[in-house]
């Protein structure tokens, strides 16, 4: 990744123009054509830095709820709870960390009793109960982007 | 408690939390399919955004793959009285991506979440500090993630 795929990563991530020829407005802005804009995006998607171009939204505002879960999961059985874990579609991230506690994720769904029947079957397709539910009581920050060009 | 979104907001939502198209008139087929002009899907686009229910539009991206391959989850224990204080105070800091309170637990007493990115470990470990000295509280400890096993975005309104 050059520099000045770290200014097209950093406009589309926070400004990306809601006009009708959007890589064009934004070629514009970085001397570019529409057509290299194009080009830059499909491989930047291609190598997977761009997971998704769309819009992000804000679970509460659409009526849904979420939660935070950490599993204390044996060594050896990582890979198959991640198999049961990861089934679930509103299981939408989930981390190794290191800690007892050591795999972390994130739960959405449509109401509370949608969660705690997630939460259950978890529980009881893994065996495994050690399993913390931290749910927000306050988010102060949700910013899902990241700035690529602060530091170097 | 949210407002109820009308049936074409639901239909924006759940063709925009899937991919844009790499075209130049990207937004074209969208409004074909919802039975909007193009200018109308733009204006109701924007005016989501406004609303704060589409927070942003724009890429998401796999930090890992950007380079930011240390990602730590730091947990305070901070007293009931002083957490909003401190969790707005850690908002302010351009490199928290994610602060929230938390329920504790008896097993896990921490009650306030700060999720930061950096390209190292000593990074996120300088950082941590700061955000401790910011606050004044320092029972605090750095969550490292060693791999990323699931990342997706939430489908919405898929089973109505």
């Amino acid at each position: 990744m050059d520099q000045l795929d770290r200014r097209l990563l950093n406009l589309i991530q926070e400004e990306f123009p809601l006009v009708a020829r959007p890589y064009q407005e934004i070629g514009c802005r970085l001397g570019l054509s529409e057509d290299e804009v194009i080009r830059k995006i499909r491989k930047l998607k291609t190598e997977g830095i761009i997971r998704r171009l769309g819009g992000v939204f804000e679970l509460r505002q659409l009526g849904y709820t979420s939660t935070l879960c950490a599993l204390k999961v044996p060594p050896g059985r990582l890979e198959e709870v991640a198999a049961v874990v990861n089934s679930f579609p509103g299981v939408t991230h989930n981390y190794l960390r290191e800690h007892d506690y050591n795999m972390w994720f994130t739960l959405i769904g449509p109401d509370r009793r949608h969660l705690e029947n997630v939460i259950r079957a978890i529980k009881e397709r893994t065996g495994i109960t050690e399993l913390l539910e931290l749910p927000a009581e306050r988010p102060f920050k949700i910013r899902v982007n990241f700035d690529l060009e602060a530091e170097d | 408690m949210p407002r109820q979104l009308s049936e074409v907001e639901k239909n924006i939502v759940r063709i925009f939390q899937g991919d844009l198209p790499l075209e130049p008139y990207p937004f074209r087929r969208a409004a074909r399919e919802l039975g909007l002009k193009e200018e109308e899907l733009l204006a109701r686009l924007k005016a989501l955004q406004r609303e704060g229910i589409m927070r942003r539009f724009g890429a998401a991206l796999r930090h890992r793959k950007a380079g930011l391959v240390a990602n730590a989850m730091i947990v305070w224990q901070v007293p009931e009285a002083e957490v909003a204080a401190a969790g707005r105070k850690l908002a302010s800091f351009r490199e928290v991506t994610h602060c929230y309170q938390r329920q504790t637990r008896p097993e896990w007493p921490y009650n306030l979440y700060a999720v930061v990115h950096g390209y190292n470990r000593q990074q996120c470990e300088v950082l941590a500090r700061r955000l401790a000295n910011a606050i004044g509280h320092y029972n605090y400890r750095l969550l490292y993630s060693t791999a990323e096993l699931k990342k997706e975005s939430m489908r919405y309104f898929v089973e109505d």
